[in-house]
């Protein structure tokens, strides 16, 4: 329910540079994932759009307003920016019962109290805790201490909710079922939500859009599947999925027709128009190719003759599915096969993909230069 | 694509930051604290260093053409390089020396070894003997300089020999073979050593305890598991986790011990044992304030000097003892064939060394005539007689005594006062230093709190006395009235000298509430004070109890402080019972002594009970 633009934002703690001119903007309603490797500055994003940080530079903008001008130091304080934050701990107030822990903003908003109880009781019906009202947090276990914190925080309808690493305190399990949850409630309610994690797959799940980060930076604002298909670099490529991508290196040949590229598995030709507007238009370049795991088959025999031939390296079949890593050449290719399927060590077999869901890297720049079509 | 430009307006900017400094009332608790402390803690100081420059109405004879208040030397030339430099300052210092040293060797190896039987050996009867070590630490160390006298006293000099010398009196021996066995032990730098020692061992104890409960005993087992023994365990793994936690107990026994001056005046003047402390009290008390001022400088670098070389050595070690936080399991070491011979040496040594003194002085209390140990001797006259012009000057017992009532609202009074504003300062400076972490007005704050420490506390005293006698004025404008002979000014002192005690709870107690709590409240609207009331203090208020009670214990049985600025009118129990030793009255004096010591007893087992209130909490800091 409200649209928040950071513009040129700063953050210094100390000498330690930890948001560098970061631009985004999280569009009304969008579910917004912060990702990237622990300290890449996720957390401290969403602590500054919250007001518990101050920038030392920039702008933000809640649906329009002005709620952060650092260059006049105006700050508004965080309970103005209608918003609300589930943490990382939950920070539960441990001598608060699990209403007066909810109902708390409520009662320094004044509310009527037969309100309150109305929307404490409605916000704890929702997260199915509507029994615990009279516990103390320390009664209850992790996944409904959980619960808690995120009825506290939705309790008030506040139009953005912040969450940090919500899931991370959770055993495997509860985590993809709060996971199911949480996506529920966006749908539901509305709210923009913005959700930091170092978790791809809650990334990838959950979100409708994704923000990477890489040391304070952002490397690439897209819908997961975008950032899956067609990571804009070979951090992102590598960053995005499990098992993680395949490079290989090669050299490509441009022209302006397109580009020929030459590696270990093979020669594989590209239209110009599946290339990126930045790919260089003509010489030999240095790339990496990059394949992800599922889009490669492998066989036993060779039935096609476009299939590479390759040896086992090693296989892990996990009864759904199964990885076999075999030598190309010089390089290791990581390969997804559904099913459980057993390979002996050194086994010859052939390796079979389409060229055209290939993603190619500049290996110099990095950047991605072929989408995935 | 860059608004900064735009609506950039310096004015604007400028606004902005006022009012969030002023509106905000943590920055605005933050200035006051620290006006309030330099006023407090910074001026007295530099006044009293400015004092011993200038030259005084009365020394103007000593000072040929000297003009009173002119700048000068002539106190400092004569405390440093004169004939008197010998006695005035260098044999005191010694001796003060020697027995800072030798109380924190005795008091850090008995401390720390309670410590380790107490928390990690499988000693038996553990409720009973952690509930003994404590109690050291609430009789005071005149009072059990007033047993020391009680057991040892010879004939010499005055009064009944204690009780020792009667017994060997009764043997047959002559009053000059006992003054030659027992005047060593009952007088001078042994027995110094010996009470203070027993009475400042509860530092390291509490410390040591805290660290050691703290160490997650898999690190020990760590070490077992790699083939280590268990002294090895102990010298290599144990000991270097604990060394930061014993490191300063070492400053604060020495700088308690050469800052003492109770026990000294029990145990040191009868054999004219003088040391730094008790100098600057009998300067202080003849009037020579500029003197005893200079002495107390040099004390208080050496205290400073202590604390530097502690830090150095410590260096980046100080967090040891947090790193664990609660340390997982504790599985208790063994003490094997050794445990009955280590449990009767701790009974023994409980029986002699705590359970003994208090007996003594109650015996003592109930004799007539002092040292005769008979049933004819036997007597409540010093508890409630009625005045009988015969004993004691004909002053009645302590509770028909109008002087022992005074005495006893004063020090409730005062201990409940201070408990109270004590905590409160002490928690709200806490805060302000587990907050300020790492920024400049935290570590400014924890600074300014700790000076009181290192000043001895008879100089703290005298310098309150001197700087509160006169009406305190800023620009003709009447600040502070006179405080002379009042009991604000009692207040006062006590207060500011026991910050950094009540402080280092108040950081620790802080440190243990997560921010994220704080910040969480502050996302749904509530400002500081709703912050504080509503999740602070009820999420410190254990640490809030143990804070009350140090500071309540250490007051109640505070002499060497408030001794300067005592009138009659403002008289404690500690002041009286001290009062009716140096008129050679110990039964009375034994009397106000048990009163008080009962009261501490009580408030802590209160404290204790309901209040789940832990010491060694709040020291650990």
């Amino acid at each position: 329910m409200s649209k928040i633009v950071l513009t040129n934002v700063d953050k210094f703690y100390g000498k330690n540079h930890v948001l560098k001119n970061l631009n985004l903007t999280i569009e009304d309603g969008d579910f917004m994932t912060l990702l990237g490797p622990s300290g890449c500055g996720k957390t401290t994003t969403l602590r500054v759009v919250s007001g518990l940080e101050k920038p030392q530079n920039g702008f933000i903008h809640m649906d329009g307003q002005e709620i952060v001008n650092a260059a006049e130091a105006k700050f508004a304080p965080p309970s103005k920016r209608n918003l609300n934050l589930v943490f990382q701990s939950y920070a539960l107030w441990p001598h608060m019962t699990v209403f007066d822990n909810v109902s708390f903003g409520l009662k320094i908003r004044k509310e009527p109290s037969d309100v309150i109880e109305k929307k404490v009781a409605s916000a704890l019906e929702r997260m199915q805790i509507g029994e615990y009202a009279k516990r103390y947090p320390t009664e209850l276990s992790g996944g409904q201490q959980q619960r808690v914190a995120i009825a506290r925080a939705i309790v008030s309808e506040p139009r953005l909710l912040l969450l940090d690493e919500p899931l991370s305190n959770l055993d495997a399990k509860l985590r993809v079922d709060m996971r199911s949850e949480l996506k529920r409630l966006h749908h539901e309610t509305g709210t923009t939500i913005i959700y930091v994690t170092h978790d791809q797959v809650e990334a990838l799940t959950m979100s409708t859009r994704i923000a990477l980060y890489r040391k304070g930076e952002l490397v690439q604002v897209a819908p997961p599947l975008e950032l899956y298909d067609n990571p804009c670099n070979l951090y992102t490529a590598d960053f995005i999925g499990n098992p993680s991508i395949n490079f290989i290196k090669g050299t490509a040949k441009v022209d302006a027709s397109g580009m020929t590229v030459d590696s270990a598995v093979g020669q594989q030709t590209y239209d110009r128009a599946d290339m990126t507007p930045d790919a260089p238009t003509s010489g030999t370049v240095e790339v990496t190719l990059g394949l992800r795991p599922e889009q490669v088959t492998i066989s036993k025999v060779q039935d096609d003759e476009h299939r590479v031939e390759a040896h086992v390296y090693s296989g892990m079949p996990a009864g759904s599915e199964t990885l076999v890593t075999v030598r190309v050449g010089k390089d290791l290719v990581t390969v997804k096969e559904l099913g459980s399927t057993h390979y002996g060590s050194d086994e010859k077999v052939f390796l079979g993909f389409n060229s055209k869901k290939v993603n190619v890297f500049e290996t110099a720049s990095e950047n991605l230069i072929k989408y995935c079509v | 694509m860059k608004p900064n430009e735009q609506s950039y307006s310096k004015s604007r900017r400028l606004k902005n930051q006022i009012k969030e400094v002023v509106t905000n009332p943590y920055n605005v608790i933050v200035v006051i604290a620290i006006v309030l402390l330099t006023y407090l803690i910074v001026f007295p100081l530099v006044d009293m260093l400015s004092t011993t420059f200038h030259l005084a109405q009365r020394d103007l004879r000593s000072v040929p053409g000297g003009v009173a208040g002119e700048f000068t030397f002539y106190y400092w030339q004569r405390l440093l390089a004169s004939d008197l430099t010998m006695k005035l300052l260098v044999q005191p210092l010694v001796n003060s020396l020697i027995i800072g040293a030798g109380v924190s060797i005795c008091a850090i190896a008995l401390g720390s070894v309670l410590a380790w039987l107490m928390v990690r050996s499988d000693l038996p009867f553990k409720p009973f003997f952690s509930l003994a070590v404590i109690i050291p630490y609430m009789i005071p160390s005149w009072v059990k300089s007033q047993a020391w006298l009680s057991m040892f006293k010879t004939p010499r000099v005055g009064g009944a020999p204690g009780f020792v010398a009667s017994i060997m009196l009764n043997m047959g021996m002559s009053p000059d073979a006992i003054e030659t066995v027992l005047g060593p032990i009952a007088y001078g730098e042994i027995a110094v050593i010996i009470v203070l020692s027993l009475h400042y061992y509860a530092y390291t104890y509490l410390l040591v305890s805290a660290a050691l409960n703290s160490i997650n005993s898999e690190l020990e087992e760590m070490g077992e598991i790699q083939g280590a023994s268990k002294s090895l365990i102990l010298r290599r793994i144990t000991l270097p986790l604990v060394l930061p936690a014993m490191l300063s107990a070492v400053i604060l026994t020495f700088s308690k011990a050469i800052g003492t001056f109770g026990t000294i005046n029990y145990l040191g003047s009868p054999v004219n044992f003088r040391t730094l402390s008790s100098e600057l009290y009998s300067n202080n008390r003849s009037q020579n304030t500029q003197t005893a001022f200079a002495m107390a400088i040099l004390m208080i670098c050496i205290a400073s000097l202590s604390v530097f070389i502690n830090q150095k050595l410590i260096g980046s070690r100080k967090s040891y003892a947090t790193i664990g936080g609660k340390g997982g399991r504790s599985t208790p070491i063994g003490l094997g064939g050794w445990k009955p011979l280590i449990t009767l040496i701790l009974i023994v040594f409980f029986i002699v060394g705590i359970i003994m003194p208090v007996i003594i002085l109650i015996l003592e209390s109930c004799m007539l005539k002092e040292g005769a140990y008979s049933l004819e001797n036997f007597t409540l006259y010093y508890w409630i007689g009625e005045g009988n012009p015969n004993i004691m000057e004909g002053v009645p017992g302590i509770f028909k005594n109008s002087n022992f009532k005074l005495s006893l609202w004063n020090s409730l009074k005062l201990t409940f006062v201070n408990g109270v504003f004590g905590t409160i300062f002490g928690q709200m400076l806490g805060y302000i230093c587990a907050k300020g972490r790492g920024t400049f007005h935290g570590r400014l704050v924890e600074q300014l709190v700790f000076i009181p420490y290192l000043i001895p506390s008879v100089a703290f005293g005298g310098i309150y006395l001197s700087m509160f006698s006169k009406p305190q004025t800023v620009f003709g404008v009447t600040l502070v009235p006179a405080l002379y002979g009042t009991f604000a000014l009692l207040t006062l002192t006590s207060v500011v000298k026991h910050l950094p005690f009540a402080s280092r709870a108040g950081t620790s107690n802080m440190m243990q509430i997560s921010g994220e709590l704080e910040e969480a409240a502050t996302i749904e609207g509530a400002g500081f004070f709703k912050r504080f009331i509503k999740i602070v203090f009820p999420l410190s208020k254990g640490g809030f109890i143990s804070g009350f009670m140090l500071i309540f214990v250490s007051i109640m049985k505070e002499l060497d402080l408030i001794i300067l600025i005592m009138t009659p009118t403002t008289s404690t129990l500690p002041y009286l019972a001290f009062q009716y030793q140096n008129q050679n009255c110990p039964q009375a004096s034994d009397c106000v002594a048990i009163v008080m010591f009962s009261i501490v007893f009580l408030v802590y087992a209160l404290a204790n009970i309901f209040g789940d209130a832990d010491l060694a909490k709040s020291m650990a800091g």
